[in-house]
């Protein structure tokens, strides 16, 4: 047998029955974590299915990988441009970039972590996978400059105010994710929203002059009146093809499209999250950018932003990687196909409402993906009862022929 | 456009429910169950719609100070009533209310067995009230305070009927026991309005 099983079994007794008997959530979890375990569902219902939460969460894991190592080296990147130094062999940058992010991601881990055991020992329910997506989505929806003692609050929020509470996996309302980082958005905005603080610096180094780490949607945003938000993109080195490509300032894991597409492939490959929300929210986005460029050229000549085009909303800030990850969240998006369709189109829609006509805030996904998520069962709901409503009618066709 | 503007705004900007916090002891009862959330709502809208213009009237032509002046009495012109606000925006708002309960009993008896207990109770909604007097401190015309009566009650039912929703999900919720109810409810309450933040700041 394995030695790593022998201990595990080894130690068994002790935290079924014995003096850590508290602490089996813990045993459990990282026995279930390393090993398949052989246990078997008691009471009937039995499904037959290789899909359990576990595998399910783990593949989104897999899918996240490439925007977290993106997210890394572009975080160095970023840094050598704040220092002034120019562009770095890959090494490293990469090296640099994952000095800045992996302390936020281990802190979000481990205070997250802390949270889910404490509640599992007390509460008697176990660990569930879903804490491993949750703790990788929030540092990457973080600028890499974020304190980490602000990182541990915010996932504190997330974990036990949005899902905890609510009886942990599964019963959530909000994504935990994304609650956590509208918790610091709205408590701590001077850290998480600005033009200051989207590219660390290497240690040691100062700010080079004159560098600033505006977002590639403040840019936009401040489009004088008269010329082309698209133009003043590209002056600023931001063209589609740069935007596609990711390497800019922003939030860690959202910046680079080609990185979400492939974890989007991913999830589509595998079934795991639900095409309808994904299609669903870029149409709506696409659409109602494209609606607000056929307004009155005199319209869109003041209010340049209008007139961007439709596509750049898919490239620009964390739209698409919300749209991808956090409203495919099964738990708290719709349930029933229809209202998947409604309810990816509505963040779709909400987020080019909140980018064009909400100076107050920058970006537009997170809080158009809460909105929805407190929408959802109000969704599910109507699409269900027009179902009822259909189908009555349906059987009375036939009870009056 | 300045109307739909406002009316954007108290649906969504100023909720009177999520930004203001008023209704809320019926909006915590009466969320338990989606469909008496829906008629709660609908009722909230209607009465709003009625109270919001005739308490415009009213301290129009009878509370504001020299507002008796169209009477032509001299005495009454220089009048200033307003001390009777409350009494009187209270007054129309109960008498209503029953206006409204005795039509839909009248024409819609079936609404009305469905609304059952909950008409009478929005005489002591605080939304009510508040609407009208919000109508006051912001000196709206007469039709702005017909499209806020509108819209404001529009707003109050949206939040309800979304709380309905979220609360039948919550039924099936391992919710710890000291929060169960009540308590939750109360979370949620903040968690919604939170989301609601993303309205504000919108310039239309």
């Amino acid at each position: 047998m394995h030695p790593l099983l022998n201990a595990f079994d080894r130690v068994r007794p002790a935290f079924e029955r014995g003096p850590l008997r508290p602490l089996w959530p813990v045993y459990e979890a990282l026995e279930t974590f390393l090993f398949t375990p052989d246990h078997t569902t008691d009471g009937p219902p039995h499904i037959r299915d290789h899909l359990d939460i576990k595998r399910y969460m783990i593949t989104v894991l897999y899918a996240l990988i490439p925007c977290i190592l993106f997210g890394m080296y572009n975080a160095g990147v970023q840094a050598f441009r704040a220092a002034g130094a120019g562009p770095q062999p890959f090494g490293p940058t990469f090296a640099l970039g994952a000095r800045l992010v992996l302390p936020i991601i281990i802190t979000s881990y481990a205070v997250g972590g802390v949270w889910e055991v404490l509640f599992a020992a007390v509460r008697k329910h176990e660990i569930n996978e879903g804490f491993l997506i949750t703790g990788i989505l929030f540092p990457l929806t973080l600028p890499p400059t974020i304190p980490l003692w602000q990182v541990a609050a915010g996932i504190t929020f997330g974990v036990v105010i949005a899902k905890e509470i609510f009886g942990g996996v599964g019963f959530n309302v909000l994504n935990p994710a994304l609650a956590a980082r509208a918790f610091l958005y709205f408590a701590y905005p001077a850290q998480i929203s600005g033009d200051r603080v989207w590219a660390a610096l290497p240690p040691g180094a100062a700010l080079a002059d004159g560098f600033s780490s505006a977002t590639s949607l403040a840019i936009a945003k401040a489009t004088p009146a008269g010329a082309a938000a698209a133009a003043h993109l590209a002056d600023a080195g931001l063209s589609w093809r740069a935007m596609l490509v990711g390497l800019e300032t922003g939030s860690i894991g959202e910046t680079s499209v080609i990185a979400v597409l492939l974890g989007a492939l991913i999830l589509l490959i595998t079934g795991t999250a639900a095409w309808r929300i994904m299609a669903g929210g870029v149409l709506g986005l696409v659409g109602t950018a494209w609606l607000l460029g056929r307004l009155p050229a005199a319209v869109l000549a003041a209010h340049p932003f209008l007139g961007l085009p439709a596509h750049y909303h898919l490239l620009m800030g964390s739209s698409l990687f919300g749209i991808v990850f956090m409203a495919t969240d099964p738990v708290s998006a719709a349930a029933t196909n229809e209202g998947k369709w409604i309810y990816g189109a509505l963040i779709g829609a909400l987020t080019v409402v909140v980018r064009a006509f909400n100076p107050a805030y920058p970006e537009g996904v997170m809080l158009a993906i809460l909105f929805m998520n407190v929408m959802a069962p109000l969704v599910d709901y109507l699409v269900i009862r027009v179902h009822i409503r259909h189908r009555r009618r349906y059987l009375e066709s036939f009870a009056r022929a | 456009m300045d109307l739909l503007s406002l009316a954007v705004k108290s649906v969504f900007i100023e909720n009177i429910l999520l930004a203001s916090f008023l209704g809320m002891c019926s909006f915590l009862a009466i969320s338990k169950r989606i469909d008496t959330a829906m008629g709660l709502g609908l009722a909230v809208i209607v009465v709003q719609t009625i109270t919001v213009p005739t308490n415009w009237l009213l301290r129009r032509f009878f509370l504001a100070p020299g507002a008796l002046a169209w009477t032509g009495i001299e005495p009454l012109a220089g009048l200033d009533l307003s001390f009777l606000t409350f009494v009187v925006f209270i007054a129309t708002i109960a008498s209503m209310v029953q206006l409204v309960e005795m039509t839909l009993d009248r024409f819609f008896p079936r609404l009305y067995q469905s609304l059952g207990i909950f008409l009478p109770l929005i005489t002591v909604n605080c939304a009510i009230l508040g609407g009208s007097l919000f109508m006051v401190e912001r000196n709206y015309n007469a039709a702005q305070a017909l499209v806020f009566g509108v819209s404001s009650g529009a707003g109050w039912a949206l939040a309800i009927i979304a709380m309905g929703a979220v609360r039948r999900k919550l039924r099936y919720s391992n919710v710890p026991p000291a929060l169960r109810g009540l308590g939750i409810t109360m979370i949620m309450t903040g968690l919604m309005a939170m989301t609601f933040m993303m309205f504000s700041g919108i310039q239309l």
